[in-house]
């Protein structure tokens, strides 16, 4: 029971205040304020242009915003803003302390090489050097998103979307991040083969201790993997809090109106 | 003693945006207490809010008005004006709600599902597996099951692998949805014997339950939600 203690005392991981991002007169995202906390897992939901993707990407330092900015408590205990930040610093950042896993799986990984090298590379990059333990932790990454390990060797180009989407997971995962950034994970897959990375990212999630945020226009996504949800509306928040409590009990007309929009299952 | 449910003059209104903004009184006032060890079993007809009731208590549904007292690691929160963060926190350590229905999650195995709550609470897999045998043994879920997951299983099976997910841990709270809605005489007993031992070991429950025997059989006392009814 003393992690819940230290869950009920911590200090936010990342924390966003009045985030703004216009092109030109267009305000893609106004105002976006939220702490995220350790262990958390947050879904910003909202359909197209509704601003959740041009969010995420504030948030993940890939893009400057307008106005407004993001802090980052680092491994060592120092919270950072993200735009002072240098560039070997930020990249640095997402190599090892977070990980983003793309809607596209060729976005996130590099397909003409293996699938052990797409995991080991990332390891490779903080330093890790003896090929062995790198093959041994690539493999045993394959088999925790289960691939089958005699499949290794072949390049992502060779497999299923699911299997590609699994292999991104295990490749953002591999460097233990705490802080982990999906952008439609479950989008391009059919019905059967999104239930399953479901299923599997919702136990890693909870296995690893990982803070998560989640775009998604996908309502049962955000009921299934995430603790709270933000719902987006003209680049606004215009609804936040507990993710059953806003499913269950929506307040605002647009959310009723995506709530009432689900097909019964 | 000290009450470890205490609500105070909540209410709960429904605003309908897609049917033209129409307000939905669903409960006014609603106020009692529970203390540790006592089953407050809550009546009235269908559509009264007593269902709305015990999700206003596990935070589920929001409050317009009011407060959900509720002891919470010794201390009083109340879930009306709770963080998110905190009504998790709430529910990992202090309340448990069984609902009729089983929320399954695709391909887990049975006997994981009803260990899913010790394990998140930090026991061990194993043992948490072997408590979770034995309360699916008493609740007559056959063995060669155990290893299947519950989204296949009859109405009465997954109401029964609930039970035993929602009276597996060791919450201090917890609020029942009808618990033996859909089962026969010998597992409405279980239930009964069940929920028995919660109260010797001083855990609060609020209950809805329609059949008067198991009604007769587990109230320690009765709230009449119809005097909760929210005027329209």
């Amino acid at each position: 029971m003393a992690d819940l203690d230290v869950l009920e005392n911590d200090q936010p991981l990342l924390v966003a205040e009045s985030l703004s991002k216009s092109y030109g007169r267009i305000a893609a995202c106004r105002d976006v304020s939220f702490a995220l906390y350790p262990g958390e897992v947050l879904a910003i939901v909202g359909e197209s242009g509704s601003g959740k993707s041009t969010l995420l990407q504030m948030l993940s330092g890939q893009l400057t915003p307008s106005a407004g900015q993001v802090s980052y408590r680092m491994r060592d205990g120092v919270t950072r803003d993200l735009t002072s930040l240098g560039e070997a610093e930020r990249r640095f950042l997402f190599r090892t302390d977070w990980g983003f896993v793309h809607q596209d799986p060729a976005q996130g990984l590099r397909m003409a090489v293996s699938a052990g090298a797409n995991v080991g590379e990332r390891l490779m990059a903080v330093g890790w050097n003896h090929y062995g333990r790198i093959r041994d932790t690539a493999s045993d990454w394959l088999s925790r998103v289960e691939i089958d390990i005699t499949r290794i060797d072949d390049a992502p180009r060779t497999y299923s979307g699911g299997m590609r989407q699994r292999l991104q997971i295990a490749r953002n995962l591999v460097t233990e991040p705490r802080l982990v950034f999906m952008d439609e994970p479950t989008g391009g897959l059919d019905v059967s083969v999104q239930a399953r990375l479901l299923d599997l990212v919702r136990s890693l999630v909870a296995e690893l201790h990982l803070a998560v945020i989640i775009v998604t226009h996908d309502l049962a996504v955000a009921r299934l993997l995430s603790h709270r949800v933000m719902v987006m509306k003209g680049g606004r928040v215009i609804e936040t809090g507990l993710t059953d409590q806003v499913l269950d009990d929506p307040r605002e007309p647009y959310t009723q109106l995506l709530v009432s929009s689900i097909l019964p299952p | 003693m000290t009450a470890m449910i205490d609500v105070a003059d909540a209410n709960k209104t429904f605003t309908m945006h897609l049917q033209g903004g129409i307000e939905l009184p669903v409960v006014s006032g609603v106020t009692f207490r529970v203390d540790p060890g006592e089953c407050v079993v809550l009546s009235g007809p269908s559509g009264a809010g007593k269902s709305s009731i015990l999700k206003m208590i596990f935070g589920n549904y929001r409050c317009d008005s009011g407060r959900i007292g509720i002891r919470h690691r010794g201390a009083l929160i109340d879930l009306a004006t709770a963080e998110p963060r905190q009504i998790l926190n709430v529910r990992r350590a202090t309340i448990g709600y069984v609902s009729q229905f089983l929320r399954a999650v695709p391909r887990v195995a049975t006997i994981d599902v009803v260990a899913e709550p010790l394990i998140a609470g930090g026991l061990a897999r194993a043992e948490a597996q072997v408590r979770a045998g034995e309360l699916l043994h008493r609740l007559n879920i056959p063995e060669r099951l155990w290893q299947l997951p519950p989204a296949t299983f009859s109405g009465g099976e997954q109401q029964r692998v609930n039970i035993a997910r929602g009276f597996i841990s060791e919450l201090p709270i917890l609020l029942l949805d009808e618990p033996t809605a859909s089962l026969d005489a010998a597992n409405r007993a279980v239930v009964v014997e069940l929920i028995a031992e919660k109260k010797r070991q001083g855990v609060a429950m609020v209950a809805i339950v329609h059949d008067d025997e198991i009604r007769h059989l587990i109230a320690d006392r009765i709230v009449d939600v119809t005097s909760f009814a929210a005027a329209a």
